[in-house]
């Protein structure tokens, strides 16, 4: 591995020095403090953000990529606090990705999933939260099957609260992963031309994707089977002004979508969809939604092709495609521990001085 | 907010179901009433039943009206003692034709007692029961018992409605001519709809010949209100599957799975066709979209045997309640977002659907104003918005919210009071509801511009779950008379 040299970030941020943690020792200034959510504490959707705030996040990012870059992965940024990892659902990459990102700033990560805690006795969400609230842990990354779960607990404790998913409503690290990913590659979000396939409905990544790139200047392009929009999609109509998720476009066919994209974002498909009547026939879906080397083709030179994962190749991607020379999969992953890194030091560094 | 205690109603054992004595002048009789004499005084008298609407004075004997004066008294007659009204509305009690007290079963989030002291300061005479209470009111043992405590720990009249099916369950028809003679002044699966089309048409045609409690009273309407009604609720459960919220931009965007207004029009349409079938007597609860309100306008004009309601939050608020800002759409999400007080079965829905069922009610499509008042308690709503339980505390709120259809001139006053006393009353076939002499002495004192705020932990209900804390209503209960005796008076409370 090659020793990368500590770089200046291109673009300062405006509500942030996006400044790297630095060397071990190394501890940013107090002044410094990167208070990325001005006045919040928690990240529960990227609706919130800014667009000041969620470049800030990028480019700490790329600091973050730095620090994993190194030899010796490790800073003491968050030295002294403590992350605690809440998982009501199964998950490898989004737990893992936060775990490590909260080890190699230097925190304690303490991982609970459900299975092995006391709700398997039957403790109630909110008891959990008052029993973390009185361990005065600093952040609690926190994945539920119900939407709205992680707005509950944050209103229940004084740590920070990251959404690593909650239900069928937001993901929105993932997001921000996938901002980070393209930003890479485009040097930019604003004029691009995002086409995202799949089940809309129920996804979660997606609601916090068009929110930020919606936000960033992007065009989103989004195309499912009619079973799989949620009210007010409607194909070849784009969701009008008031409404939320205003200006995304909604293709009335996956070629249509893939069409002069610059990126092409392939979703899962949950085989319980089948189940529910959306779907009748997962062959039917792969021939009409699943990205292929021949749909992929359609979209402009060079286009990225990203799926959040995990991938049911042959369905939603074409195997060919998902390890293909325009694939991002892998990458996204990658850059998952430097943006979670960036999104932990933002909120739990400057939490102190957020004034809580 | 118990009175004077009083002997039990009845001397052990329920309601002796023998007929032609007058059933209602038993439950009179039943009725912890005053005995003092009354003269409302200085009040605007508004009885839609009557034709009444101006200043006069209200006497009352025996727990019962002795009559509305041509002109206002300047003070009361000798004997009587005098009860303020002076700049207030004065009005028949209010009649809930749907509520949950959840006793037997659920006396953790409301008990007769509770639940009926909230009903006095909602300015409700009588509300009558859901049997959703574990067990089911599905046997006339169970009525009798309800009856017979209401009558020692209740502040209000209560009316139990008798389960449709044992244990509602949906399967097999309960006793509905043992459970009518015992009391029970109608018939629902309510939190359940009869999903069983053949079972349902067997209820409304059984139900239609059944007479009750009511037997003796309203004979001029008697044909009209022939038969007990089946309330269904309205919802194909194949359609709302596990939804949480209405079906629409607000589903999207908090990414809850949404219920289709069109759940609760298909049952409704169904059932207008098995009441037709049957010749019996549906009465649609909660009606919270404009596809039933259309289904129940165009089943009036044709004669169906269809009468329907509308509760204070499907009147008002609608889907957006759920980002916890009181009706506004934030940008961003904020941390009061998923308020589980808002979760309620039907679902709150679009503003084109409040405004449909706010015309629907102006223009008597729906007669009805009924609370569906739904106590829970704080575990039941301190979880996400999935676990919450569906239910909105409305009793005492309730006042307050339709006003603001009066003060929006959407809705006149005596309309109002017509939809919220003297309908339910019709629909039940109760001697209710009205000011005329003789009949019990329930009377409401309303201050309709009285401003308030409100704080459910000054509810009477032993729940707090509404969603309109710190909303300011402006439309207040001053004073409840029932049966001629004073069961709750805001001006002697707040002293």
């Amino acid at each position: 591995m090659t020793q990368t040299q500590a770089r200046p970030p291109a673009v300062a941020g405006p509500a942030v020095k996006a400044t790297p943690p630095g060397q071990a020792g190394d501890a940013p200034a107090g002044g410094d403090q990167p208070v990325m959510f001005a006045g919040q504490r928690h990240l529960l959707d990227v609706d919130t953000l800014s667009p000041a705030e969620v470049t800030s996040i990028l480019e700490s990012a790329e600091g973050m990529a730095e620090v994993l870059s190194r030899d010796v992965r490790k800073t003491p940024a968050l030295r002294g606090k403590t992350v605690i990892t809440l998982f009501y659902e199964a998950s490898t990459r989004t737990r893992v990705s936060f775990e490590q990102a909260g080890k190699v700033l230097g925190a304690d990560v303490i991982n609970v999933t459900a299975d092995s805690s006391s709700v398997k006795k039957g403790e109630s969400l909110l008891n959990t939260a008052l029993t973390l609230r009185a361990m005065h842990v600093d952040a609690i990354v926190m994945r539920h099957p119900h939407s709205g779960a992680p707005y509950f607990v944050a209103d229940h404790v004084d740590a920070s609260v990251i959404n690593a998913g909650d239900g069928t409503h937001a993901h929105p690290t993932q997001a921000l992963v996938d901002l980070y990913t393209i930003r890479r590659h485009f040097g930019r979000l604003s004029g691009l031309r995002v086409a995202i396939i799949g089940d809309i409905l129920y996804s979660r990544v997606v609601r916090s994707d068009m929110h930020g790139l919606r936000k960033m200047g992007a065009e989103v392009v989004v195309c499912g089977p009619r079973t799989l929009l949620p009210p007010g999609f409607a194909p070849g109509e784009t969701v009008p002004e008031g409404l939320p998720f205003q200006g995304v476009r909604v293709a009335a066919s996956a070629d249509e979508a893939v069409e002069g994209a610059d990126v092409v974002m392939a979703l899962r498909i949950q085989s319980e969809r089948q189940s529910a009547g959306h779907l009748p026939d997962l062959r039917e879906y792969s021939a009409r939604w699943g990205v292929n080397s021949r749909r992929l083709s359609l979209a402009n030179p060079g286009a990225l092709l990203m799926h959040p994962g995990p991938m049911n190749e042959g369905i939603e991607v074409s195997s060919d495609v998902a390890h293909g020379a325009q694939s991002v999969v892998e990458e996204q992953v990658a850059n998952g521990v430097a943006v979670r890194m960036a999104v932990l030091y933002a909120l739990v560094a400057g939490k102190r001085e957020i004034g809580q | 907010m118990r009175h004077d205690p009083s002997p039990a109603p009845t001397s052990g054992g329920h309601p002796s179901p023998s007929r032609g004595e007058g059933v209602n002048e038993r439950l009179h009789a039943a009725t912890r009433h005053g005995t003092k004499r009354l003269a409302v005084i200085g009040g605007r008298v508004v009885d839609p039943t009557q034709g009444i609407d101006r200043q006069a004075t209200v006497l009352v004997a025996n727990g019962r009206v002795e009559e509305v004066t041509a002109r206002p008294l300047a003070k009361a007659p000798e004997s009587y003692e005098a009860v303020d009204a002076g700049g207030l509305v004065v009005a028949p009690g209010f009649i809930d034709m749907h509520c949950h007290l959840r006793d037997p079963g659920f006396e953790h989030k409301e008990t007769l007692a509770t639940g009926t002291a909230a009903a006095a300061r909602g300015g409700f005479t009588t509300v009558c029961t859901m049997p959703n209470t574990e067990p089911a009111l599905d046997s006339a043992s169970l009525i009798g018992d309800l009856l017979r405590r209401a009558g020692r720990e209740a502040a209000v009249r209560v009316l139990p409605i008798a389960a449709i099916t044992v244990g509602r369950r949906g399967e097999q028809l309960s006793p509905m001519a043992e459970l009518a003679d015992a009391g029970a002044v109608a018939f629902s699966d309510d939190g359940d709809p009869v999903t069983d089309a053949n079972l349902m048409r067997q209820a409304l045609s059984y139900a239609s010949g059944l007479s009750g409690v009511r037997r003796e009273v309203l004979k001029q309407v008697q044909d009209e209100i022939r038969g007990l009604p089946i309330i269904n609720h309205a919802e194909d459960r194949a359609l709302s599957r596990d939804g949480q919220v209405h079906e629409g931009h607000v589903s999207a965007r908090l990414g809850l799975a949404g219920i289709p207004a069109e759940a609760e029009a298909a049952m409704v349409a169904r059932d207008i066709h098995l009441a037709e079938l049957a010749g019996g007597r549906l009465h649609v609860p909660h009606v919270s979209t404009r596809r039933a309100v259309e289904h129940v306008r165009a089943a009036k004009a044709r004669g169906v045997r269809v009468t329907a309601e509308a509760t204070p939050h499907h009147l008002t608020l609608t889907d957006s309640w759920a980002y916890g800002l009181h009706g506004s759409v934030p940008e961003a999400l904020t941390l009061a977002a998923y308020d589980t007080n808002t979760k309620v079965s039907p679902p709150l829905r679009s503003q084109d659907d409040v405004d449909a069922v706010v015309g629907a009610l102006a223009d008597g499509t729906i007669d009805v104003i009924a609370t569906d008042h739904a106590p829970h308690a704080q575990t039941d709503k301190a979880c996400t918005y999935y676990d919450a339980a569906k239910g909105i505390n409305c009793l005492e709120t309730a006042f307050g919210q339709v006003m603001t259809l009066v003060h929006k001139g959407k809705l006149p006053l005596a309309a109002l009071v017509e939809r919220i006393a003297a309908a339910p009353a019709r629909v039940l076939g109760l001697e209710l509801g009205s000011l005329r002499p003789g009949w019990a002495a329930d009377i409401v004192l309303l201050d309709p511009d009285g401003e308030w705020t409100v704080d459910p932990a000054r509810f009477a209900s032993k729940s707090r779950n509404s969603p309109l804390t710190g909303v300011k209503l402006r439309g207040r209960v001053v004073a409840t008379l029932y049966a001629g005796a004073v069961a709750f008076d805001a001006r002697v409370a707040a002293k």
